[in-house]
């Protein structure tokens, strides 16, 4: 039956997002397309995916983001909610099921929430920080909304590759710790290259006279980490394996003040 | 008067020591404390079973130069206020953790 083979395969996408495949079918091609579009350059050409996700579409007007994200572990299932999307994944079968409205920001909510949970497994974490390439070394730059993540991301010279202005992508590879572009992006509204490379520095981010870098060890080095690691599962298991990564990375890559200028200048600091 | 005796560090909690300081985060409300080297050398010592007098006597009167009874007084308030976010177990008996909770999560 061509006709409906046709259909089956206008109806779902591959997102691939530092490596991990997940597919996301919809009844709508239309938001199928969109997702296709949001995630240019993530989207695979292989239909294999380690993950399934049903997207259900809410009628318009029936859910409202007005509410914080609860992430909750419950009889086998992760439970991921918003005011505008309502998600549940079993890891076991490797399936899901989001109900949410037809805006891409809440598939963007829930694909971040999940790659958290997969992260976690494997020593990784999403992290609000700009990212680049430069050299074949990444360069992180972290910080609360308004520090300068995206203005590091729009200073950065033409031989840097961006990854990211918003949300890092950290995860381990052969022992070393690597960024990952993602199309999770902030205010620049722009996809990050779909790169990778072993990270050379976390640069935490304060806006100040002078460019200058000093180095932050131990203590200040984990809780500068853990205050920009995306946190979104309560969950007390969850929470010791974010934990032990946060003191493991500290332990490994350089954290670093990096106090700015924003303009160019501020990149002659970062080789 | 204190009603309790033993200290035990919580289960539900995530630690790590750093140099002189130790690191604690409630794997309950993912709230961060950082222990001073006196505070960190108290949370390693508590393992339910030593009681705290004996711990403030054999591990934080010897190293530091403090007399006991002040040493006392402030590992009671220390650990009375670890206690009050969930990261230490105070009891007048010994204290035997239980096993982890669960094993696979994801």
């Amino acid at each position: 039956m061509p006709g409906v083979t046709a259909v089956m395969q206008s109806s779902s996408v591959v997102v691939a997002i530092g490596g991990l495949p997940i597919r996301l079918r919809c009844d709508n091609p239309d938001f199928v397309r969109m997702i296709e579009e949001r995630y240019a350059g993530f989207v695979s050409s292989s239909d294999s995916a380690g993950f399934d996700f049903e997207i259900e579409l809410a009628p318009p007007g029936t859910l409202s983001r007005d509410e914080d994200v609860r992430v909750t572990w419950n009889s086998g299932r992760w439970l991921m909610e918003r005011g505008d999307f309502r998600a549940e994944w079993n890891p076991s079968t490797a399936r899901g099921h989001i109900r949410q409205t037809i805006t891409p920001y809440s598939l963007d909510s829930v694909l971040r929430i999940v790659h958290t949970l997969l992260l976690a497994r494997e020593g990784g974490f999403l992290l609000h920080a700009s990212s680049a390439i430069r050299n074949g070394r990444a360069f992180l730059f972290s910080g609360v909304s308004g520090a300068g993540k995206t203005t590091m991301a729009r200073l950065a010279p033409p031989d840097a590759a961006l990854l990211t202005d918003e949300i890092s992508y950290v995860t381990r590879r052969e022992g070393r710790y690597v960024a990952v572009g993602t199309p999770f992006f902030g205010e620049l509204a722009r996809v990050g290259e779909n790169l990778h490379a072993p990270i050379e520095a976390l640069y935490l981010l304060a806006k100040g006279p002078e460019n200058k870098i000093e180095p932050i060890t131990g203590t200040d080095a984990v809780r500068g980490l853990l205050e920009n690691i995306l946190f979104f599962a309560r969950d007390p298991e969850f929470v010791k394996l974010v934990f032990d990564t946060a003191c493991d990375f500290a332990a490994r890559v350089p954290v670093r003040r990096l106090t700015f200028v924003p303009n160019a200048s501020v990149w002659e600091l970062i080789v | 008067m204190k009603n309790y005796r033993y200290v035990a560090r919580s289960t539900a909690i995530a630690a790590r020591a750093l140099g002189d300081e130790t690191m604690v985060m409630s794997a309950t409300d993912s709230t961060l404390f950082t222990l001073n080297e006196v505070a960190s050398v108290i949370w390693a010592a508590a393992d339910g079973v030593t009681p705290l007098d004996e711990i403030v006597a054999k591990k934080i009167c010897t190293q530091f130069d403090i007399a006991p009874e002040v040493a006392l007084k402030d590992a009671e308030t220390l650990v009375e206020g670890l206690a009050g976010h969930g990261l230490l177990l105070l009891s007048d008996q010994p204290l035997v953790q239980p096993p982890s909770s669960r094993g696979e999560a994801l």
